[in-house]
């Protein structure tokens, strides 16, 4: 009896123990923590992003595109393959960054632990986060100097590739297949136009143009090229999209600096 | 008072890990010997819908595929308003089996710039290969509910093997490029599921006996339900008349 019982208690602790460990979050060395973040959410995101995680608080209608549904584990701007959970530190980069052109603002106003804390509590939005792991983030080579050759090519793959049926021959967003597009919620969507030089919503370094290239943008049409296209090939397409670039404030083939908050 | 409550707790945990565990111990497949077998048809009774031709005018690789335009496969109906690309499947009835994955994948395919075959049905976490013959690049976008959701560019003659962890029916696909391409894939936690052919028949073999809720969905009709009992070794014989407008 007791040996039975004592096989109960430490399973009922592992077991506890094992689903808040899943609910944590882990950036550089910080760990966020579910209960500090419930509080930071209910202060700061409930009213776009809802009570229950699901997208839909009180602001949303009036919001185009719509808040991210965290219930559905599906997000955007991650390093992970498409279709795999993203991992701690993407979550994280995309509360800091904030997302360029929706009503995602940047949240370096708050602390480093407090943004961590925000991480774990998103995640206890949906089961995905203790029944999967994150994939292994994709690898982003040294960028090669860009070269009219580079554009060239590049130029071609845009067009092989069908990207311009959504962007355009151009990058103005206009192609053929522009206005049928929906989200997976079936919100119309709009292709970024690459002409405006603005601000990429995942960051807008070379190194984060590949990378949104590589892992496509997940919840919406925009799909990953990993196994379509090599590495060098990827960074053809980047420096092309340069030069689609109206002001083109960053310099083809060079790193720009994260865009700074404060 | 407060540590009987605890042990309640404790208890409690340990009755539900236990059942947890027990279905797995008592998984078991289906005795061939004994099976039975359901055949019919899905049929659509008041429609009068037409496939309507699709423009692909916007990518010339697609178009040149076709002789003749293209139509939509939304509704495909055959002889005798039989109705085509519709799943039959057993909803209700199988217990706590549990059952694994084919070896060999299911295949869609993308030729024309549309999907062959526009419904298509495999087991949970059987792989499914995605192909494509045409001679332009496509984007692969399942958009699920309850499985993990992907999208991935596919350029002529480029492999995607892909599965699918739980149980969805159905899951629809488009290629955004493409925007007429829609097709589905249904996931099923079990082998019992077939998909209507061009005239609307369906043969669901090798089924245990025993009572099912059997169902039928078609993308546009919905879901039709029927119970029926199979005996060992018994052929039944099942309809279903999906309405148009209703």
């Amino acid at each position: 009896m007791s040996l039975r019982m004592s096989f109960a208690v430490t399973f009922f602790l592992l077991s506890f123990s094992l689903s808040s460990l899943a609910q944590e979050a882990h950036v550089g060395n910080l760990t966020g923590n579910v209960k500090r973040g419930k509080a930071l959410y209910q202060r700061y995101c409930i009213f776009c992003h809802g009570t229950y995680g699901d997208g839909r608080g009180e602001s949303a209608p009036y919001l185009d595109p719509k808040p991210r549904d965290f219930t559905k584990a599906t997000f955007k701007c991650r390093s992970t393959p498409s279709g795999s959970l993203p991992l701690d530190s993407d979550l994280y980069d995309t509360i800091s960054r904030g997302i360029h052109a929706t009503g995602m603002p940047s949240w370096k106003p708050l602390t480093r632990q407090e943004r961590v804390d925000l991480v774990a509590y998103i995640k206890s939005f949906s089961p995905r986060f203790q029944e999967e792991k994150p994939a292994t983030p994709v690898v982003i080579p040294p960028e090669p100097t860009t070269s009219p050759e580079s554009v060239k090519r590049g130029a071609e793959l845009f067009q092989t590739m069908n990207c311009w049926l959504c962007h355009g021959k151009e990058g103005r967003g206009n192609g053929p297949s522009a206005s049928s597009l929906t989200d997976s919620k079936g919100n119309p969507i709009t292709p970024f136009d690459l002409s405006s030089g603005a601000h990429f919503k995942c960051g807008d370094t070379d190194q984060g143009l590949f990378r949104d290239l590589t892992t496509g943008i997940d919840g919406t049409p925009m799909p990953s090229f990993s196994d379509a296209l090599k590495p060098d090939q990827i960074w053809d397409v980047v420096h092309y999209i340069h030069t689609l670039r109206a002001s083109n404030k960053s310099k083809p083939g060079q790193t720009q600096a994260e865009p700074k908050a404060e | 008072m407060a540590t009987r409550y605890i042990l309640g707790v404790i208890t409690a945990a340990l009755v539900l890990s236990l059942a947890a565990y027990v279905p797995v111990g008592a998984a078991g497949s289906a005795d061939a010997g004994a099976a039975g077998s359901l055949s019919g048809t899905a049929k659509i009774e008041g429609a009068t819908l037409k496939p309507t031709r699709i423009d692909m005018s916007s990518d010339p690789n697609c178009s040149k595929a076709h002789s003749t335009p293209a139509t939509t496969e939304e509704v495909v109906i055959g002889p005798n308003n039989g109705l085509a690309n519709v799943i039959i499947y057993v909803a209700d009835g199988l217990g706590d089996r549990t059952f694994e994955p084919p070896q060999q994948p299911a295949v869609i395919e993308q030729k024309g710039c549309q999907y062959k075959p526009h419904v298509v049905a495999l087991q949970t976490n059987q792989k499914l290969n995605v192909v494509n013959s045409d001679d332009t690049t496509h984007n692969i976008h399942p958009m699920p509910n309850n499985n993990r959701e992907w999208n991935k560019t596919q350029p002529h003659g480029m492999p995607v093997e892909e599965s699918f962890a739980r149980e969805e029916i159905a899951i629809p696909v488009k290629c955004n490029v493409h925007p007429w391409m829609r097709g589905y894939i249904a996931v099923f936690k079990h082998p019992y599921f077939v998909v209507t052919d061009k005239d609307g028949n369906f043969d669901l073999k090798d089924l245990p006996p025993g009572t099912y809720t059997i169902k039928a969905w078609q993308e546009k009709f919905g879901t039709l339900s029927q119970k029926v009992t199979v005996g060992t070794g018994e052929s039944k014989t099942l309809e279903f008349v999906f309405k148009a407008g209703s």
